[in-house]
């Protein structure tokens, strides 16, 4: 029994019981739903499909959870994935010169100097935040629409392509029959997780969101912890992009990464992180783009219109979060104690 | 009995932890202005707040012209005829004044669209009997704050208010604009009006009040007519005589040759404090006796490098310093627990044992991780010491009470071994036992070296602990009682200042 409620009331509970109910679901439905099969050494199935095509929105989740934790959010990353894409194309294709040579630069430059600047976007948002005292909404949604610009001064207005077979390889490559993308995603996770949980990095950043008067009283530097985790959310929107751009060969300056700043931030809340700010938690925001990506692929499975497809979605969101809301828990508490 | 309008009498308010009001009876007259007084957590805004349907009291009853209320919300209070009146003015900035004045209840025409003349003339009808003569269609924002409070007051008046109440109305005013106000309240008093007036200014209560009722530490010490009530007697019931319970606290003997830990020179904060000078020595403590708003707090804040000091000069240890804020402080070892404990000290979602090490972790930066072992162990170890009422360090310092969670704050600092802990308003808003553990741990630090700074509004609390008393009034300090000088009334006179009975 005691297990048992520990089980309950541990922070992953709600967003893997999410998650097991929809996939519960589509098994009931369509029994093979859930099958993997070993293909030429590599792993396939609907399963598969779902995590892989998960990551991008999970790596924004990742650092979006971050900057909810402390009060704020991060309308730019869509817009910031959408920058770190037309980098890494431009930079791999070597600028207009000759679209085919795709041999400009080293891969691994490519990727560093595209982090680089999505850390720098980052860094700008921070700023903004933090030493400027701007609200997050509307210094995050400067950057979200100066992004899209940004972006259309890089690729000059057009979409770009790429045939370059390495960069390509970065999302579309295996590894031991698993895609690279979940490596990298998995990597990048364990990272922030160390980051954030074996310094004392996560401690402050709940302090300050919780309440950062208090947290400056302890001589905690609030502007600094809010500085990083934005420069964080900025990174992790380049990587992405990078995978983004990897994945389809392709920058189009005004779809790349639209509206993905959305899923980011409901993945975050379906992960159980408050909007208000405090406690965070990443594993389940990695569970709530896993979530996200579920719904979507079990709707594309069963043929939904898309007409229908976003509503269907809205509502089953609505539902986990009001499962989950402090509300609710309020409300069951009382009405348990009521009998 | 015919001209009492309000009556509330046997009021309870329970915080988790905290017993707000004990059994608290008001009484409110038509035509009279009836001050309620009280320091820090004596209950005088829960006790508004009751009334004005922000809290839903928890026992008691209130009758309003003989009928029994028991307003859910402000604008049900509001409805009955109750209107507040505050410092920061909670109307909206960005609408006109006529605007304001009819917000929610525009006369119409034709039953859908606003009549503006008619909206403006009324307004401006209105304003005229506070003698007040502007242009109604601006908007409310381009007038002083005096002009909005006077707007404020207008609207309360028009939507038939009985029961008015000025909430610390006065803070943000200079002299003629208080004179202004006092003005009207003395005419709405003439017309029967029937006014409830918060503030920490003495002066102004005399000035101003027919009747007096002092609440201390949420009970009720009693009503009084102003003209009766000496001005020292008042300060007297409000900073309470609560010997019993703390008479067998003795205080540290200070030992020979100590050293001065924080010294103030000539200290100033712009629009705060001015010329401040003080000294800390380790093995002692120093105490902060005034009222609320006297520069107690603003002083400790200049000392822990929130405020920043515009003059004067700070040395910790005998070497000039530049506290760029509490980080600075801290690595200074310099502890502050701040007065407000929700805002400023406990962090709501966090575990005990996340807020304790909090600060300690703050001075040792973001890599140098304690770990998870050692932070329960630190944890364990000051829940031990302070005798923390928790089940375990897990728990979320929220769920304690205002007791528990000050001692988890006061472990906070204590983990950070600080040379010097100022501490202040320790004792507030907490319960009678906790209290007097609060001022038993502050003398055993103190006797095991530590440098203390005691702020309370409780100057029994003050007196009793303290070597040295230090006496503001007016954000100055006004006198330094030593050693042997300490005298309680001799303090209270010097609190009270200028009039002497």
């Amino acid at each position: 029994m005691k297990i048992l409620k520990k089980i309950v009331s541990s922070s992953m509970f709600s967003p893997l019981l999410a998650l097991f109910l929809i996939l519960l679901f589509n098994l009931v439905i369509q029994p093979n739903f859930l099958s993997v099969e070993i293909r030429d050494g590599r792993l396939v199935g609907n399963l598969i499909a779902i995590l892989n095509r998960s990551v991008p929105v999970m790596l924004l989740a990742i650092g979006m959870t971050l900057v909810i934790a402390t009060g704020g959010t991060d309308l730019s990353v869509g817009s910031v994935l959408a920058v770190a894409s037309a980098v890494s194309i431009s930079l791999i294709r070597g600028g207009d010169v000759n679209p085919t040579a795709d041999t400009a630069m080293p891969l691994i430059w490519v990727v560093l100097i595209t982090m680089l600047v999505g850390i720098a976007l980052g860094l700008w948002n921070g700023f903004l935040v933090a030493k400027i005292g701007m609200p997050p909404v509307v210094a995050t949604l400067i950057l979200m629409v100066a992004g899209r610009g940004l972006t259309q001064n890089i690729t000059r207005e057009r979409s770009l392509t790429t045939g370059h077979l390495p960069f390509g390889e970065i999302a579309n490559g295996f590894t031991w029959g698993i895609p690279n993308q979940c490596w990298i995603a998995l990597a990048v996770f364990l990272l922030f997780w160390y980051f954030s949980r074996r310094t004392a990095f996560g401690l402050f950043v709940e302090s300050v969101g919780a309440n950062r008067s208090a947290a400056n009283h302890a001589g905690i530097r609030a502007a600094v912890i809010i500085v990083v985790v934005y420069a964080l959310s900025g990174l992790c929107a380049s990587i992405a992009g990078i995978l983004s751009a990897s994945n389809v060969r392709v920058i189009e300056p005004m779809n790349t990464g639209q509206n993905m700043e959305l899923d980011a931030i409901v993945a975050v809340v379906l992960g159980g992180t408050s909007m208000r700010g405090g406690k965070f938690n990443l594993g389940g925001s990695c569970i709530g783009a896993i979530i996200l990506m579920a719904l979507t692929q079990t709707m594309y499975f069963y043929g939904v219109p898309v007409e229908f497809a976003l509503s269907i979605k809205a509502v089953v969101i609505v539902i986990v979060v009001i499962v989950q809301s402090p509300v609710t828990h309020k409300f069951i508490r009382r009405e348990a104690s009521a009998q | 009995m015919n001209d009492v309008i309000l009556q509330m009498s046997g009021i309870e308010m329970n915080f988790p932890g905290v017993r707000a009001l004990r059994n608290v009876d008001f009484t409110l007259r038509k035509g009279e202005v009836h001050s309620v007084m009280g320091e820090n957590g004596a209950g005088k805004s829960t006790l508004i707040k009751c009334l004005t349907g922000v809290y839903q009291m928890d026992g008691g009853t209130i009758l309003f012209d003989g009928a029994p209320i028991r307003p859910q919300s402000v604008s049900e209070a509001m409805k009955i005829g109750i209107s507040s009146v505050y410092q920061e003015v909670n109307l909206c900035p960005n609408l006109t004044v006529a605007e304001n004045i009819f917000i929610g209840r525009q006369p119409m025409k034709a039953g859908v669209f606003v009549d503006w003349a008619k909206m403006n003339r009324l307004s401006q009808k209105t304003l005229e009997r506070f003698n007040l003569n502007i242009n109604v269609a601006r908007n409310l924002d381009t007038y002083s704050v005096a002009v909005q409070q006077m707007v404020a007051i207008a609207r309360a008046v028009d939507i038939s208010a009985k029961v008015l109440i000025f909430d610390e109305p006065t803070s943000s005013l200079d002299k003629d604009e208080v004179e202004r106000l006092f003005d009207v309240m003395r005419k709405l008093k003439a017309e029967g009006m029937a006014i409830i007036f918060i503030t920490h200014f003495l002066d102004q209560v005399y000035q101003i009040s027919d009747r007096i009722t002092v609440l201390r530490n949420g009970e009720l010490v009693g009503e009084y007519t102003a003209k009766d009530l000496p001005r020292i007697e008042l300060v007297t019931k409000m900073v309470g005589k609560d010997f019993d319970r703390i008479t067998n606290l003795k205080k540290v003997v200070p030992k020979e040759g100590r050293g001065v830990v924080i010294e103030a020179n000539n200290i100033s904060v712009d629009a705060s404090i001015s010329n401040v000078d003080l000294t800390l020595r380790e093995g002692e403590i120093l105490g902060f006796a005034g009222l609320l708003g006297s520069g107690r707090s603003e002083t400790a804040k200049a000392l822990f490098g929130i405020d920043k000091i515009s003059g004067g000069v700070v040395s910790i240890k005998g070497s000039a310093v530049n506290l760029r804020g509490p980080a600075a402080a801290i690595k200074k070892r310099i502890a502050l627990c701040p007065e407000d404990r929700k805002q400023d000290g406990v962090v709501t979602d966090l575990t005990v044992r996340e807020n304790i090490v909090l600060a300690l972790q703050g001075r040792m930066g973001m890599f140098q991780y304690i770990s998870r072992k050692k932070q329960s162990e630190l944890a364990d170890k000051y829940i031990k010491l302070l005798g923390i009422a928790t089940p375990d360090a897990e728990k979320k310092i929220g769920e304690l009470s205002g007791g528990n969670q000050q001692k988890v704050i006061l472990a906070r600092w204590l983990a950070t071994e600080p040379d010097a802990l100022i501490l202040d308003e320790p004792t507030r808003g907490i319960d009678v036992g906790a209290k007097a553990e609060i001022m038993r741990l502050t003398l055993e630090l103190c006797e095991k070296g530590m440098a203390v700074a005691f702020i309370s509004s409780e100057l029994e609390e003050v007196v009793k602990l303290s070597n040295n008393i230090v006496v503001m009034r007016d954000r100055k300090k006004v006198a330094e009682f030593k050693e042997e000088e300490i005298d309680h009334d001799s303090i209270l006179q010097t609190i009270a200042g200028g009039e002497k009975e």
